[in-house]
């Protein structure tokens, strides 16, 4: 068994991120809200050597993600795979995609924007740029960054 | 096809677009001037819902539809609407909807004009919407070039001013690097023109530290107000507001043919004594409002 494998652990049940970005995988935890002791085991681990590189990795025991986490990953890590592990086996693989229009995920930063205000509207944006990431609001036309994007996400 | 369409960022309108607005404009001028009478608009009601102050922009816009012999119906004063009792703008703007048949908003948040058009059925124009879009100012801003030199390309144009938050100037650049024009930024250090406009702007405009440097050269000088309250210090506001103002002097330096902008209210940026001369247009670029305006209401009302 290989030096790598065994820095970072295989897991029972839950998703390993991988082909994180280097330097993301913190903020990957921000976006899904993991902030202290969530009950179950999470492993991170920066500046992996891979095939392709270098990478982060993250792996959350006894948790799935749904479509909509997905797509925050997406838009700060889109080169990451979500593997769904059961019984020690990946049982679904996830490449992430950057969606085209990305809506009611990210929060606009512009706090003179319409959508900041009491509205019956979602937050839309137009991605303008994959990489780097820009995102672009439909309504006040503010361009927002991978910060930005982390900052604000709702 | 323009039947139905809001008209909520310069961004929305193609050159054809451009072009046929201009055109039919130009048919309305004599209406305008009230030389000719028109009801091309009868039976038409106009909604204007005005959330933030406005003289000339309002109107205008009511003089479009006046001309048209349209009517007129909305508020230049939400304080006295059920805004202030906390409605949404999705509901005033769905209840505007249904007793008009256009609807024309100014609101001082940005992106309220695009909301409105998402929940009116009816056309929506935007008629400023914060630091956001103004495009009817951007419409008639590019008639007034027309009208005076026929053409935009190859022209000479020169911002003065206040370009980090002037909004007119703004999608001003944007449409006039599009059709071509060659552009001159002149304002002080910290109110320059935003990073965004720049990219956005077709070809990369010359940066001048003062207006001298191009005033021999100018076919067109677009003078924006220094806001006082964009500078804490006043005796800074004194220093910088001072030497971006047109006084007579200067426009003896200008050629012949340049003309003088100026979106307007105009505070001390532009001297009285420049308004006798042959280069000022600014009151006639307040004019040229109400037929772009009146070309706007008609077209989305599917009249033309």
């Amino acid at each position: 068994m290989d030096e790598q494998v065994l820095k970072v652990q295989k897991i029972k049940n839950g998703i390993v991120i991988d082909h994180i970005p280097c330097g993301m995988s913190l903020k990957v935890l921000k976006i899904l809200g993991i902030q202290g002791d969530i009950g179950s085991t999470v492993t991170l681990a920066m500046h992996v050597k891979s095939s392709r590189g270098w990478k982060d990795i993250v792996k959350i025991e006894d948790r799935y993600l749904d479509d909509r986490e997905i797509d925050k990953i997406s838009l700060i890590a889109p080169s990451a795979t979500v593997n769904f592990i059961e019984n020690y086996k990946v049982v679904r693989k996830h490449r992430v995609e950057i969606p085209s229009v990305v809506k009611g995920i990210v929060k606009c930063m512009n706090p003179r924007c319409i959508t900041n205000h009491k509205e019956p509207i979602q937050s839309e944006f137009y991605v303008i740029s994959k990489t780097p990431i820009t995102i672009k609001c439909k309504y006040c036309g503010r361009e927002m960054n991978a910060e930005d994007i982390v900052e604000n996400i709702i | 096809m323009f039947k139905g369409k809001d008209i909520v960022s310069i961004g929305d309108l193609s050159k054809s677009d451009m072009e046929r607005i201009f055109e039919v404009a130009e048919e309305m001028i004599p209406i305008a001037k009230g030389e000719r009478k028109s009801d091309l608009l009868k039976g038409y009601i106009l909604a204007n819902l005005f959330f933030e102050p406005s003289t000339r922009t309002r109107m205008s816009f009511e003089a479009a539809m006046y001309r048209l012999g349209g009517k007129v119906l909305g508020f230049s004063n939400p304080s006295s609407t059920s805004l202030s009792k906390g409605e949404t703008l999705a509901d005033t703007v769905r209840m505007m909807d249904a007793y008009s048949d256009v609807i024309v908003i100014r609101h001082p948040l940005e992106g309220a004009a695009r909301l409105a058009a998402e929940f009116a059925e009816n056309p929506v124009i935007n008629a400023g919407d914060g630091a956001g879009q103004h495009p009817t100012q951007t419409l008639l801003d590019i008639f007034t070039i027309l009208q005076e030199f026929a053409h935009v390309e190859g022209l000479k144009v020169t911002l003065v001013g206040d370009l980090r938050y002037g909004r007119t100037v703004h999608s001003l650049a944007i449409a006039l690097s599009n059709l071509g024009a060659e552009i001159h930024l002149v304002s002080p250090r910290t109110l320059k023109m935003p990073g965004h406009i720049l990219r956005e702007m077709k070809t990369s405009p010359e940066v001048h530290e003062n207006i001298e440097e191009v005033i021999e050269i100018s076919d067109v000088f677009y003078v924006t107000r220094i806001q006082r309250e964009r500078f804490p210090d006043p005796t800074e506001y004194m220093k910088v507001a001072g030497s971006y103002k047109i006084s007579l002097e200067l426009t003896k330096r200008m050629k012949d043919t340049a003309i003088i902008m100026h979106p307007l209210p105009r505070v001390d940026e532009i001297s009285f004594e420049v308004d006798k001369t042959k280069h000022a247009r600014y009151f006639k670029q307040a004019f040229y409002g109400v037929p772009i305006r009146m070309a706007l209401l008609s077209l989305v009302l599917g009249v033309m």
